[in-house]
């Protein structure tokens, strides 16, 4: 089993946004994120920017 | 459609394709000139759009074409060197000790959604996407504005999939950590 550190997680975190995981992957997230709060926070954070930015689009707000 | 119809509905969209353009391009010359672009090619072609429910979304889908090749036009004119000056730097150095665990963990954000609705966040928001150094916020915005799929994204700028997600990761955490200082992190 492959345990993951804070940055790798980060980094696959990010992956997962662009390209479907390999199973592996998945599996070694999902343990990591159980136990790490911290990661947690940023695996919402970077779905929310996703959000953030169709938000952005349909604004006003750079006039 | 009476005539002349089709033309004030779409001209009545500019602003929104714009806006649309401009958060991409990061240019307002360049974005004027991809929706005179977009404009154009849907007048000459509205049998195309003939039976479409939406408007907005067809006129963007021709919006979005005229933009990519914007892109591929100003990829192709910037030199090399330009394109290696956001080097490998690595913007996650220091948020990590030596084995890899935060050096500070990464606070939850409280109820972001309630955010979206806010002026002054999207505010917040595009003031950290302009911080952004301009080759990472444009494949950020490939990505995240046109929806378009990273093999998409390395083909038009040239660059391979790791390079890309490299990018790509270090505009979301240079995203988040401007909106946890700018925004999130204050009370």
């Amino acid at each position: 089993m492959n345990l993951l550190s804070c940055k790798e997680t980060s980094r696959l975190l990010s992956q997962g946004e662009d390209r479907r995981l390999a199973f592996g992957e998945r599996v070694a997230l999902r343990v990591h994120l159980a136990i790490c709060k911290g990661c947690r926070n940023v695996s919402r954070q970077f779905r929310f920017l996703r959000q953030a930015v169709h938000a952005l689009a349909e604004s006003d707000a750079g006039k | 459609m009476r005539p002349g119809e089709f033309r004030s509905q779409i001209e009545a969209l500019r602003p929104y394709l714009l806006r649309y353009a401009g958060l991409q391009l990061r240019d307002a010359a360049a974005a004027e000139d991809a929706v005179q672009e977009a404009l154009l090619a849907a007048l000459a072609g509205e049998a195309g759009f003939a039976g479409r429910a939406n408007l907005r979304t067809w006129l963007t889908g021709i919006l979005k074409h005229k933009i990519v090749d914007t892109i591929r036009r100003q990829s192709r004119e910037r030199s090399v060197s330009d394109l290696g000056a956001e080097g490998e730097a690595d913007e996650s150095d220091g948020l990590f000790d030596a084995r890899g665990h935060w050096e500070e963990t990464p606070d939850a954000w409280e109820q972001p959604e309630g955010a979206l609705g806010q002026k002054q966040f999207l505010a917040a928001l595009e003031a950290c996407l302009q911080a952004l150094p301009e080759r990472t916020a444009r494949v950020f915005m490939m990505r995240e504005h046109l929806g378009m799929e990273t093999p998409e994204i390395c083909k038009e700028l040239g660059i391979t999939p790791t390079h890309c997600w490299v990018l790509l990761h270090r505009a979301r955490t240079a995203l988040r950590l401007c909106l946890q200082t700018n925004w999130f992190g204050k009370s």
